[in-house]
């Protein structure tokens, strides 16, 4: 556990992802199995003990030490784990040394709720300050140390050379503490097979279109359609929904799950029909309706009606395509499609344009029709996971801009650490002139040059009008023309609106604040699709 | 209704410090007074503008430093008693937690108050350890009273500051600490460790480490990084005020990695959030045990707790049926008494 415990504190004080990535690699090296698959597996919220919940630790303490001094110390810390590992009280007599990390996962695993909170005390008793907090961070399964389960795979596989698809591939047949995947990894053992398992395959991602020249004859058009990437994985009969980030949705889709009886792996876009993006399917904001549910009703599913607009095939059967080029899959991908259930199931066509000229105006209409942008993808090009360079290309419609004004700033992390570097800004409810006051409307923490961060750091600091812990409020005189994707309704803000992919564009000192944007302005962005709350309605 | 003697009518506890009504005298007063006694040179204990000033000869000296000479009063050596009217004395005794800090015993026909100001009960190569002193009222501070406070030994934090040094040739530590007391702590252990290499100091830290060196505590070689070219810096410990950390200043080392040397530092959220990379718990005030210890060592009749979280130590002493008041709620409970 002292090992654990220390990687836990050393990542808790290190900010740059290049640290974190080091301790992480150099912990999963030289700890021996199993107990660094139990650390990889608490890092990734791979492990559960279902006898142990944050309630049990409460009630523990409160056994232990005088539950006021505990509340006035769990208010002044704002985390119980740590406020208990800091004032758990020292055993009166001798104990055993401090538990590995398989020891108190056994321990812990085998607690049921009768003997909880004996099994923790008898851990806790037996650990130092450090040792107690990552006991306790372990048993509850929340970190929360700014690890996330991608970054602890990608340590991973820097630990060890290997790559980080082949792990992302791996991982999701593998359960902890990972014993086969570490046997591969530092070449004790074959790479394991996972054909009959129905796991999760890396995506295919694009790079936003710069100024690359595109010639259409090595490159197909289609349109970027705006719901979420999914993939969809059937092995055995029973299919699964997996999304960007290989996260298990099938529980929230089950009518999608259902449908499919096609065994095979293929790749799409979740969406919500609706007459929104050029007709075809409703906006974003109706599909997230949809989105983080563990179960979902037969009333949400008819107001809601998914379906999964199909870009590639990755398997087929048992037969993998991925090495073969984009013109084959697109083939075998139109050979399957009309076999599956149409209710749930289309192919995303092909744009046709002659030339990047005509491509280049049908895109010019994209926000018109509500349709995000344009996805280039390279004829010849095998499916590669991750962000390949000249292979796929996303190539936005032209964004939104706004002028707005600074109103608060703060810190950005890591390298960013020692400048303000997340801007707040707003726009007004009416004129200046006639009473309107400045509403927040986004933030932004990129777009800008070094140069222009240096210069908007120093503008926070000479203009500080006001701190709240982190936040320093500005005055409010400067303008900044904010770029966005799209505005969207919400109630969660003060203006009743939310930008998407919100980023500075420029910095606009020649301009008065009182002639910055109305929230009006912004309101009227709003796509026609995504006023109303339901897509049925749409 | 509580059990105990009555409160001395020659004592109040005011909102701006505690008052001697019948003279006229105020102990660390926040605003100017005719007389003061001041238990040691922490701004908020040490205000300027003072008619008479009675305090160590150090206390007497930082104050001069740092808001020009107090224009009456004089030097009270450690276990000097002073006559201050009303058949009042005083006695300086030392608090352990700067240079020049002191506990103000003041009697008065049998009556013993002891002011401690802030204190500790760790040693501290800068100043004389506190000295426990029975007496029937002790007026104690509370910064760190919570049970989760437990200063660590110093040693072990400066082994980690030195370790961290040590593996990052490349890069500057800076380590953030209070400019009065705490800066020169950490240097002077630093030297108890064997460190003999030149520390740097921010400009704000240059007077008081040689104000410290003129009362004879010796901090080894020191050297102002304003004149240093930044290059020259790497593998090099520089302290500096808390405050500069994330400054423009700083940013101008070479890869530094932040520090703070704070009691604070206990909580990890705490020093996260200020951009803490080495958290050194570094403090001059008693933690939890020490406070709650030093009641009982001295077993007053009656605790009154001052600036802190006077919450925790007040819920403690009731536990334990230890008369304890909270100093801001003095008013109002005599009010309810007498009612």
């Amino acid at each position: 556990m002292d090992r654990f415990a220390r990687l836990l504190t050393d990542l808790i004080y290190t900010r740059a992802r290049n640290g974190k990535l080091a301790l992480l690699a150099d912990y999963l090296r030289t700890v021996p199995d199993p107990d660094r698959g139990w650390a990889l597996a608490a890092l990734t919220g791979g492990i559960d003990f279902p006898a142990i919940k944050a309630g049990t630790v409460r009630a523990l303490i409160q056994e232990r030490v005088d539950p006021v001094l505990f509340a006035l110390s769990r208010d002044f810390v704002g985390d119980t784990a740590e406020t208990v590992s800091l004032m758990w009280p020292a055993p009166p007599g001798p104990v055993r040394g401090a538990p590995g990390v398989s020891e108190a996962v056994a321990l812990l695993a085998s607690a049921s709720r009768g003997t909880a909170k004996a099994v923790l005390a008898g851990l806790l008793d037996r650990l130092d300050e450090d040792g107690r907090f990552a006991l306790l961070k372990l048993a509850t399964g929340a970190l929360r140390i700014g690890v996330s389960a991608r970054l602890a795979k990608t340590a991973f596989a820097q630990a060890f050379g290997v790559a980080l698809d082949e792990v992302e591939e791996l991982w999701h047949a593998m359960r902890p503490p990972y014993a086969e995947l570490f046997a591969w990894a530092t070449g004790a053992a074959a790479k394991p097979d996972i054909s009959a398992v129905p796991v999760f395959r890396p995506f295919m991602l694009a790079n936003p279109l710069e100024d690359e020249a595109i010639d259409l004859r090595d490159y197909a058009a289609e349109w970027k359609w705006d719901g979420i990437r999914i993939q969809i994985v059937s092995v055995g009969g029973a299919a699964r929904l997996f999304s960007r980030g290989g996260e298990d949705i099938t529980a929230s889709f089950p009518e999608i799950a259902e449908a499919f009886d096609h065994e095979g792996v293929l790749d799409g876009e979740l969406l919500v029909r609706g007459t929104h993006q050029g007709g075809e399917a409703a906006s974003f904001n109706a599909l997230q309706q949809r989105l983080g549910r563990k179960s979902v009703s037969g009333r949400l599913q008819a107001d809601y009606p998914a379906f999964v607009r199909l870009y590639d095939v990755l398997l087929d059967g048992g037969e993998d395509l991925r090495r073969l080029p984009w013109t084959e899959r697109r083939a075998r991908l139109e050979a399957l499609a009309p076999r599956l259930d149409r209710s749930a199931f289309d192919i995303s066509a092909l744009i046709e344009a002659e030339t990047f000229e005509a491509l280049a105006e049908l895109r010019a209409q994209a926000r018109e029709s509500d349709i995000e942008g344009v996805m280039l993808k390279r004829r010849d090009s095998a499916y590669e996971p991750g962000r390949k360079a000249g292979l796929w290309f996303k190539w936005k419609r032209e964004p939104l801009t706004a002028d707005c004004v600074l109103m608060y700033a703060q810190r950005g992390s890591g390298k960013r650490s020692s400048l303000y570097s997340d801007y707040t800004f707003g726009c007004w409810t009416a004129p200046e002139a006639k009473g309107g006051v400045l509403l927040p409307v986004g933030k932004a923490y990129s777009g800008f040059s070094d140069e222009e961060l240096k210069w908007l750091d120093s503008f926070v600091r000479k203009q500080t009008t006001g701190r709240f812990g982190p936040v320093r409020e500005v005055d409010k005189t400067l303008v900044l023309e904010v770029a966005f994707d799209a505005v969207n309704p919400s109630t969660r803000h003060k203006s009743g609106i939310a930008m998407r992919f919100p980023r500075i564009s420029r910095i606009r000192r020649d301009k008065p604040a009182s002639e910055a944007d109305l929230i009006d302005t912004l309101r009227r962005m709003i796509a026609a699709g995504a006023k109303a709350g339901s897509a049925s309605k749409t | 209704m509580p059990i105990g003697p009555e409160t001395p009518r020659w004592i109040k506890a005011e909102r701006e410090g505690l008052h001697l009504p019948t003279i006229g005298w105020w102990i660390d007063p926040s605003r100017a007074v005719t007389n003061a006694l001041v238990t040691h040179g922490h701004a908020d204990h040490a205000r300027g503008g003072h008619g008479e000033v009675w305090a160590t000869a150090a206390t007497r000296d930082i104050i001069d430093l740092r808001y020009g000479t107090p224009a009456g009063g004089g030097d009270v050596a450690y276990g000097e008693c002073i006559e201050i009217g009303d058949s009042i004395t005083a006695t300086f005794l030392p608090a352990g937690h700067v240079l020049g800090s002191a506990q103000i015993l003041l009697e008065r026909q049998g009556e013993r108050i002891i002011v401690t100001g802030d204190y500790k009960r760790r040693a501290d190569p800068t100043c004389p350890p506190f000295v426990p002193t029975p007496c029937d009222i002790l007026i104690t501070e509370a910064t760190f009273a919570l049970p989760i406070f437990t200063h660590p030994p110093i040693e072990r934090e400066i082994a980690r500051l030195l370790a961290a040094r040590e593996a990052n040739p490349e890069r500057t530590v800076l380590v953030g600490a209070y400019a009065l007391g705490k800066a020169q702590r950490v240097i002077a252990e630093l030297r108890r460790a064997g460190y003999a290499e030149t520390i740097w100091l921010h400009g704000a830290m240059t007077a008081m480490c040689a104000l410290y060196e003129r009362h004879g505590v010796t901090l080894g070689p020191l050297a102002p990084v304003s004149e240093t070219p930044r290059g020259e810096l790497k593998g090099q410990i520089v302290i500096c005020p808390p405050s500069a950390l994330n400054s423009v200043w700083a940013r101008k080392m070479p890869d530094q990695i932040n520090a703070v040397a704070s009691g604070w530092m206990r909580v990890r959220q705490r020093a996260v959030q200020s951009n803490v990379e080495l958290p050194l718990i570094i403090s001059d005030h008693c933690d939890w045990n020490e406070l709650t210890a030093t009641i009982l060592e001295v077993a007053p009749q009656e605790t009154w707790i001052t600036h802190g979280r006077e919450d925790a130590l007040l819920h403690w002493c009731a536990m334990r049926q230890i008369r304890a008041r909270a100093l801001e709620l003095v008013g109002r409970e005599d009010e309810d008494e007498a009612a």
